[in-house]
């Protein structure tokens, strides 16, 4: 039995069901990642398990036990909102210590619990700054700080690091996994980001209107996507004679499907290529190794593992 | 330096300047002027008046009088009409429409009506709230509303809760709902939400919203004419009374700088706690 169970969870705004009879286990440690395009029901499972929204049907146990049964703030779960949710008019300490002070921690240990987990999230100096001073990325931080200090059981992260820029999004990145391998805490992840989702998880549940289409390690899920929406929404794929290929899986070859290169994208690390060749139009991404590549209007021949 | 936006500004200045600048100046001039029975106003510089307004007794107590009252007027439009905004708040759609328009048509309505409304309520001692008070066991003997300050300050309390539920709604309507479910998770009750999240961060708000009804329940008039009548005077119809019944109009002048001078003090040094209280906070 699972640390947490969603079991056949469904919730319906009117005769649309959000979240349509999704079943799921979490392992204790685990770091799971809820996957999908945007309204596919990610944040309304997100909210049924932290309680601020009722499930229409089906069961979530935590540790064997009903959560259904506790109050959303008996619960005792870390929540990261996607807008943060700090309060504006809490300093940072006072906003970490808020849910220490809710479980009558003393000051003295509220202090140093609040002190340390600042430390863990790397914003040690920054206890008397009001979230309003902060840049997007450092107010990420003292949310993810206030929701780990309660050592809740499970961390929930909605979208954290939407908000942020490319660069900041990838170090935030980096810096999640490591303090949640530090902590160990069971942690579930929303995106719509496949890459984040790929990069940050144990296990990826790839969504599409309210119902897992996959659940499993990334590269499994990446490597063998049980339906077509699935290997669509984890990377781009060709439909080369009935058979999915990734683009990154084909090379150029002295035999093999012939083609003309329509265009050609350089994109630093990679080569982005477009063939037209006589089934269909293939994408193909060879690695940047420095060496001579065929340019546009070039005739190729398209080889890849398993093709004859 | 380019002369074209000074120029364009030219025309709202003259207007400003016309209605606004001129009548005050002409004021401030006339409460330094002198008044007879008989020889009328006497374009002279006196402080006669200034002299009667600050050190007569019976100005001090209409004046407290007016402030009193203005500041009673606030704490129950604050206590009454900030609760109201978070409930309005929280309602659903269509009903949060309806109640949004009950709230705020009053003030479609003139204030001269909804008033003599409340003097028909308030009326007499078979009063139709002095009624219910004693049948609800609340009372004994009627209460007397008409003529006193109690009845002035209830009427203006509903007269002016909508500014003060709208300057709440305004500061509620900023407020990020999911901050109230961030609390709860981390342990809190509503109670606890309501005083420790929801509060301070509307209390701007409030504040801004206590400034208006303030200055509008001192300055007010109809309202303290209609209930207060001539027996309890604030600044506003003491003024009126002294331009329009004993034709005094320096002594007038004199009355209603004094209260625009209060007033600017008051809003000026609340203006300056919100500011240097929240600017870190809410920039
Ligand atoms: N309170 C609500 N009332 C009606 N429909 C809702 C409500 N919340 C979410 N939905 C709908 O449920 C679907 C899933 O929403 P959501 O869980 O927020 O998606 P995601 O987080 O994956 O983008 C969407 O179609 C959304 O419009
Ligand atoms: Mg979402």
């Amino acid at each position: 039995m699972a640390f947490l169970e969603l079991e056949r969870l469904t919730k319906s705004f009117g005769a649309h069901n959000a979240v349509d009879g999704l079943t799921l286990g979490v392992e204790k440690g685990e770091f799971v990642a809820l996957l999908g395009p945007s309204g596919c029901g990610k944040t309304t499972t997100l909210q049924m398990i932290a309680g601020f929204v009722e499930p229409t049907s089906g069961a979530i146990r935590l540790g064997g036990k009903d959560l259904l049964a506790i109050k959303p703030a008996r619960r005792g779960l870390g929540i990261v909102f996607q807008s943060y949710a700090l309060f504006p008019h809490m300093t940072v300490a006072e906003n970490v210590g808020f849910g220490l002070e809710m479980q009558g921690v003393a000051a003295a240990e509220r202090r140093t619990r609040v002190g340390e987990t600042l430390e863990l999230v790397g914003l040690g100096a920054f206890t008397t700054r009001f979230p309003r001073q902060m840049s997007g990325g450092q107010q990420q931080r003292v949310a993810l700080a206030r929701a780990l200090v309660i050592r809740p059981q499970i961390l929930l992260l909605d979208e954290p690091l939407s908000n942020l820029d490319a660069k900041l999004r990838e170090g935030m990145q980096i810096e999640l996994r490591q303090i949640q391998r530090t902590v160990g805490t069971t942690t579930i992840l929303v995106t719509h980001d496949q890459a984040e989702a790929m990069a940050l998880s144990d296990r990826i549940v790839v969504m599409n209107q309210g119902k897992a289409e996959q659940i499993g390690p990334p590269h499994e899920a990446y490597e063998r996507p049980a339906t077509p929406f699935v290997a669509n929404f984890l990377g781009k794929t060709n439909l080369v004679n009935g058979a999915t290929v990734r683009p990154e899986r084909i090379s150029f070859a002295a035999s093999g499907l012939a083609g003309t290169v329509r265009t050609r994208i350089f994109q630093g690390n990679h080569w982005l290529y477009q063939v037209d060749t006589a089934s269909s139009l293939v994408t193909v991404i060879r690695q940047n190794t420095g060496e001579a590549m065929p340019g546009e209007g070039d005739a190729v021949h398209l080889a890849w593992e398993g093709r004859a | 330096m380019k002369a074209a936006p000074y120029l364009l500004c030219v025309p709202a200045l003259v207007l400003f300047a016309g209605v606004v600048i001129v009548p005050l100046a002409m004021t401030v001039l006339l409460s330094f002027h002198d008044w007879g029975q008989y020889k009328g106003i006497e374009p002279v510089f006196i402080l006669k008046n200034w002299q009667e307004v600050l050190g007569d007794s019976y100005f001090h107590e209409m004046f407290a009088r007016t402030f009193r009252i203005a500041f009673f007027v606030t704490l129950l439009a604050a206590l009454f009409g900030a609760p109201e905004a978070y409930i309005l708040n929280r309602m659903r759609s269509p009903w949060r429409g309806i109640f949004l328009l009950v709230i705020l048509g009053p003030l479609l309505i003139s204030v001269v009506a909804r008033t003599l409304g409340w003097a028909l309520l308030f009326g007499g001692n078979s009063g139709l709230v002095n009624k219910a008070l004693m049948g609800m066991g609340l009372i004994s003997a009627p209460l007397p509303f008409m003529f006193t300050e109690i009845g002035v300050v209830v009427a203006l309390t509903h007269v002016l809760m909508p500014y003060m539920v709208l300057a709440v709604w305004a500061s509620l309507q900023r407020l990020d709902p999911q901050v109230e479910n961030a609390a709860v998770a981390l342990g809190a009750g509503p109670f606890t939400v309501l005083r420790r999240i929801v509060l301070p961060q509307v209390m701007p708000g409030i504040l801004s919203g206590a400034v208006i009804v303030y200055a509008l329940a001192a300055s007010a008039f109809a309202t303290p004419a209609i209930i207060g009548g001539r027996r309890l005077k604030v600044a506003s119809t003491l003024a009126y009374d002294e331009f329009l019944n004993t034709l005094n109009w320096p002594l007038g002048a004199a009355v209603a700088v004094l209260l625009l001078l209060a007033l600017i003090a008051v809003i000026w040094g609340a203006n300056r706690l919100v500011e240097r209280r929240y600017a870190q906070v809410f920039a």
